[in-house]
C-alpha cells in the first residue's frame, strides 16, 4: 500500500509536468505571436495559434492554481515556508499573470487588435516561466532562511547564483523548444506549409540551447546540492532515455516527417528529466525545512484529497478528451474550416 | 508589526472586492445565458439566440478577469497569511481543491460552448453545454463559501497544542453557517447577474430608442430579478436568524445591540456618541427579536457579553444596512417595472422607471460588496473564529504595503481596460445589425436552396 504523502506528492508532480507542457506552449506561443510580427512573418503563423490558443488558454491557468492549491493541501508547511518567502517575487509572478491572461483575453475577444497587448502577450510569456523557475532554485536549499521564527529569502545569495540563472535559462528555452515543436506538429495537422516551414526552423534553432541548458544546470547543481546531484546520477538510466528521445525528435525534425511522432518524444524527454530530477530531490519539498514525511497534512485530508482527485479526474478526463477532439484533432476545425 | 497587519488585511480585501465583482459575474450570468437559450430554442425567437450569443460574448472577458484575479486571491492567501494556510490548510484543502475541480470543469465547457455555436444539429446539444457550465460555477461558488463558513464556525476538528487534529473534511465543510450562507451567496449572484443584463437592456433602450431585442431582453431579465429578490429575501432572513443562534457577536454588531433583552428594538441607520449611545436612528419595536427567531419576545443576545478585544467593528452596521436596502430597492423596483407593464395605463418602458432600473444594476453589486464586507468585518478580530487571530495569521514582511500599491495599479488598469474592450466590442455592433446580418445570411442560404 503507497503511503497517501506519495501518493500525493506523485499527483502533484505529474500535474506540474503537465503544466510544464501546456504552459510552454502557451508561453511560447505568445513569444513567436510577438516575434513574427517584429520581423514581419506574423501573416504566416498567427491564425494557427489564435486557432489553437482561444479554447484553451483557460485550461492552462487552471492547471497551475490546481498545482498550487493541491501542494498546499498536501503539504500545508509549504504554504508557510514558501508562502513568507516568496512574497514579493510571488507576487511579481500573480502580476504577470494577470496581465497575460485578461490581456489575452482583451485582444482575443475585443474587437481591435493592439500591438501594446502583443507585446504584453509575447514578454510575460519569457517572464513567467523565468520567475516560476525560481521555486526550484529555492527547493534545493540555501535561500530560504528561518531565523528564531521568520522566514526570509536570501535575496542576494539567489541572484548571485549561477544554478539559479542557469535554472532560469533552461526554462526560456525549454519553453521554445516545447512550444515550437508542438506548434510545428499542429501545422503539419492543419496542413499549413508556410507555418510548418516557419515552426520547424525555430524548433530546430532552440533544440541546441536546450540541451546545452540542461547540461549547464546540472553542473551548477553539482556545486550546490551534492546529495540531490548523486540522487540524479543513480538515476542514469532516466537522464540517458531523456536525452535519446531527445536526439531522436531533433531528427525526426530535421527530416521534416512524423512531426506529431516528433513532439512526442519530446515530452517523453522532458518527461524522463522531470522525474530524474523530481526522485532525485526526495524526499525533500523544501531542504531541510521541508520533506514528504514531515510535511503532510493529516491523513483522513489526505486521503479525502486523493479521493477528490480521483473523483476529479472521472469527470475532468472525457471533458478534456472531448475538447480535444473538438479542437486539437478535428482536422476540419485545425484547418480553420469551422 | 501592525502596520503589516493592517496592509495584509487592505490587499487582502481590495482583491477580494475586485475579485467579487467578477466572480459574482461568473455565478451568475450563465444562468442567464443558459434561460435566454432555452427560451430562444422553445419560442423559436432569434432574439433570446442572439441574446444568449452576445451576453456569452461579453462573459468570456469578464470572466478572463475573474480567473485571473482569483489566482491572485488564491495565491495571496498563501503569500500574506502563510500562518493560517499552514494550520487551516490542514482542515479546509479539500474543499480549495474542489474549488478548482469545479471551475476547471466549467472552463473547459465554457470553451467549447463558445465555439460550437451551430456546430450542432440539433439545437438542445448545444444548450445542453450549458449544463455544466452553470452548474461548475455554482458548484465553485459553494466550496469557497464552505471555506468562508469554515472561519466563521471552524468545526470537525480537535485542536491540540496548535495544531488542527483529527480532522473530518467533511464535517468541516458541512458546518453550521454553510447552508443559509451558500444559499444566500447563490441566489444574490444570480440576482445580481440578472440585474446586470436587465440593467444593460434599460440603458441601451435610453441611449437608443426601443428595439423589439431590448424589449424582450429586459422583460425576460427582469422576472428573473424579481423571482431572486425574493429568494434573496428569504436566505437574507435565514441567515440573520442563524448567526442569532450561531454567531450572536456579528447579528448584534450588526444591529448595534449592546445589552441582552427580550423584545429587542430593530436600530436602522443612526449614529453612535462617544457614550457608544445610538443616536438619530429609526427604531422598530421588538423588530430585532422577530428577525432573529420569529417572535416578538424573544431574547436577543447583545455585545456586552463578549470581552471588547472579541467584538467586531460597529461600523458593520452601515454595511449591514445598506445591504439589506439595496436588497429591498432592487425588489421594489422590479415590482414596480412588473405593476406599469401589466397595468395598461402606465408605460413600463417610463424613462424614470428605465433610469432606476440602471440604477438598481449598481445597488445590486453594491450590495454584494456590502454584504461581503460585512461577512468579513463582523468576524474580526477572528480569522477562524475563536482559534486564530488575524494578527496571527498576517505574514511578517514589511513589503506587504508597497504590494498594496502594485496590486492597486493592476486592478485599475485591468478594471479600466476590461470597460473600454467591453465597450467597444458591443458599441459598434448593436443587436439590430447583427439581426439584419442574419436575416441577410438566411435569405442568401434560401436562394441557394
Amino acid at each position: 500500500m503507497i503511503s497517501y504523502e506519495l501518493a500525493g506528492i506523485s499527483v502533484l508532480w505529474i500535474f506540474l509536468y503537465g503544466y510544464l507542457i501546456v504552459a510552454s506552449i502557451d508561453f511560447g506561443a505568445g513569444f513567436f505571436a510577438l516575434y513574427a510580427r517584429l520581423t514581419k512573418q506574423d501573416h504566416l503563423i498567427n491564425r494557427l495559434i489564435s486557432r489553437y490558443l482561444s479554447p484553451v488558454w483557460e485550461i492552462t491557468n487552471v492547471f497551475f492554481v490546481f498545482f498550487f492549491v493541491g501542494i498546499i493541501g498536501f503539504f500545508p508547511d509549504t504554504a508557510y515556508y514558501y508562502g513568507s518567502a516568496l512574497l514579493v517575487p510571488g507576487s511579481i509572478a500573480v502580476i504577470l499573470l494577470a496581465i497575460r491572461g485578461s490581456f489575452y483575453a482583451f485582444q482575443n475577444y475585443g474587437s481591435k487588435q493592439n500591438i501594446i497587448y502583443l507585446f504584453l502577450y509575447g514578454a510575460t510569456g519569457l517572464l513567467i516561466p523565468a520567475s516560476l523557475s525560481v521555486a526550484l532554485t529555492l527547493s534545493e536549499g540555501g535561500f530560504i532562511i528561518e531565523n528564531s521564527g521568520t522566514v526570509t529569502l536570501a535575496y542576494w545569495t539567489l541572484l548571485t547564483s549561477p544554478l539559479s540563472w542557469s535554472i532560469v535559462a533552461l526554462a526560456i528555452v525549454s519553453v521554445l523548444f516545447i512550444s515550437s515543436s508542438f506548434l510545428a506538429y499542429y501545422a503539419s495537422k492543419a496542413e499549413d506549409q508556410p507555418a510548418l516551414k516557419l515552426m520547424r526552423t525555430y524548433a530546430l534553432f532552440w533544440s541546441i540551447p536546450t540541451i546545452i541548458a540542461a547540461f549547464t544546470a546540472f553542473v551548477f547543481l553539482s556545486q550546490h546540492n551534492e546529495r540531490h546531484f548523486h540522487n540524479m546520477m543513480d538515476l542514469w538510466w532516466l537522464l540517458g532515455s531523456s536525452v535519446a528521445f531527445f536526439m531522436i525528435a531533433t531528427w525526426l525534425l530535421y527530416y521534416g516527417r512524423l512531426y506529431g511522432l516528433a513532439f512526442i518524444f519530446v515530452m517523453l524527454q522532458f518527461l524522463c528529466a522531470f522525474f530524474a530530477y523530481g526522485i532525485g530531490q526526495y524526499p525533500y519539498i523544501l531542504d531541510p525545512y521541508i520533506t514528504i514525511q514531515s510535511g503532510a497534512t493529516n491523513e483522513s485530508m489526505g486521503i479525502a484529497l486523493v479521493v477528490a482527485f480521483i473523483g476529479g479526474l472521472c469527470l475532468l478526463v472525457p471533458s478534456l478528451i472531448l475538447v480535444f477532439r473538438l479542437f486539437l484533432f478535428d482536422a476540419e476545425y485545425v484547418k480553420g474550416k469551422k | 508589526m501592525i502596520d503589516t497587519v493592517m496592509w495584509s488585511k487592505w490587499l487582502t480585501g481590495m482583491t477580494l472586492a475586485f475579485h467579487t465583482i467578477f466572480s459574482t459575474i461568473g455565478v451568475g450570468v450563465p444562468l442567464m445565458i443558459a434561460i435566454a437559450e432555452f427560451v430562444g430554442i422553445r419560442k423559436k425567437d432569434q432574439h433570446y439566440t442572439l441574446m444568449a450569443k452576445r451576453w456569452s460574448r461579453g462573459f468570456i472577458i469578464s470572466v478572463a478577469v475573474g480567473v485571473v484575479t482569483g489566482t491572485a486571491i488564491a495565491l495571496q492567501l498563501a503569500l500574506v497569511w502563510p500562518k493560517f494556510m499552514q494550520i487551516g490548510g490542514n482542515v479546509i484543502a479539500l474543499p480549495l481543491f474542489m474549488e478548482v475541480f469545479a471551475f476547471f470543469f466549467e472552463a473547459i465547457f465554457l470553451g467549447i460552448y463558445l465555439y460550437t455555436w451551430g456546430r450542432f444539429r440539433n439545437p438542445y446539444i448545444h444548450l445542453l453545454l450549458t449544463i455544466p457550465i452553470v452548474a461548475g460555477a455554482g458548484m465553485s461558488a459553494v466550496f469557497i463559501t464552505t471555506v468562508n463558513g469554515f472561519m466563521n464556525q471552524p468545526g470537525g476538528f480537535v485542536m491540540e497544542a496548535g495544531q488542527f487534529t483529527a480532522v473530518n473534511p467533511l464535517e468541516v465543510m458541512l458546518n453550521t453557517a454553510t447552508p443559509s450562507k451558500v444559499f444566500h451567496v447563490l441566489t444574490s449572484a444570480y440576482l445580481t447577474g440578472a440585474a446586470l443584463l436587465a440593467g444593460i437592456a434599460a440603458y441601451t433602450i435610453l441611449r437608443r430608442g426601443v428595439s423589439a431585442y431590448s424589449k424582450k431582453a429586459l422583460k425576460l431579465m427582469m422576472t428573473v430579478v424579481v423571482a431572486f429578490s425574493l429568494l434573496t429575501s428569504l436566505a437574507g432572513d435565514m441567515s440573520a436568524k442563524f448567526l442569532a443562534e450561531h454567531q450572536p457577536e456579528k447579528l448584534a454588531a450588526a444591529e448595534w445591540h449592546f445589552e441582552t433583552e427580550r423584545s429587542a428594538d430593530l436600530v436602522l441607520l443612526g449614529w453612535l456618541n462617544a457614550e457608544n449611545e445610538i443616536l438619530g436612528a429609526i427604531h422598530l419595536p421588538k423588530a430585532l427579536s422577530f428577525l432573529a427567531f420569529g417572535d416578538f419576545n424573544a431574547e436577543v443576545t447583545g455585545l456586552e457579553e463578549f470581552p471588547l478585544d472579541e467584538r467586531p467593528p460597529l461600523i458593520v452596521h452601515y454595511l449591514f444596512d445598506f445591504m439589506v436596502l439595496s436588497g429591498m430597492v432592487i425588489l421594489g423596483i422590479g415590482l414596480l417595472y412588473f405593476l406599469f407593464l401589466f397595468w395598461k395605463r402606465r408605460n413600463e418602458l417610463n424613462k424614470w422607471l428605465l433610469r432606476s432600473i440602471v440604477f438598481s444594476t449598481f445597488l445590486a453589486f453594491l450590495g454584494i460588496e456590502f454584504g461581503w464586507f460585512y461577512a468579513e468585518l463582523g468576524r474580526q478580530p477572528w480569522i477562524v473564529r475563536g482559534y486564530m487571530r488575524v494578527e496571527e495569521a498576517a505574514t511578517t514582511s514589511p513589503n506587504v504595503r508597497i504590494l498594496f500599491f502594485l496590486f492597486l495599479l493592476l486592478y485599475v488598469v485591468m478594471g479600466t481596460m476590461c470597460v473600454i474592450v467591453l465597450r467597444r466590442l458591443f458599441h459598434n455592433n448593436p443587436p439590430e445589425a447583427e439581426l439584419n446580418k442574419l436575416a441577410q445570411a438566411s435569405i442568401e442560404k434560401g436562394e441557394q436552396l
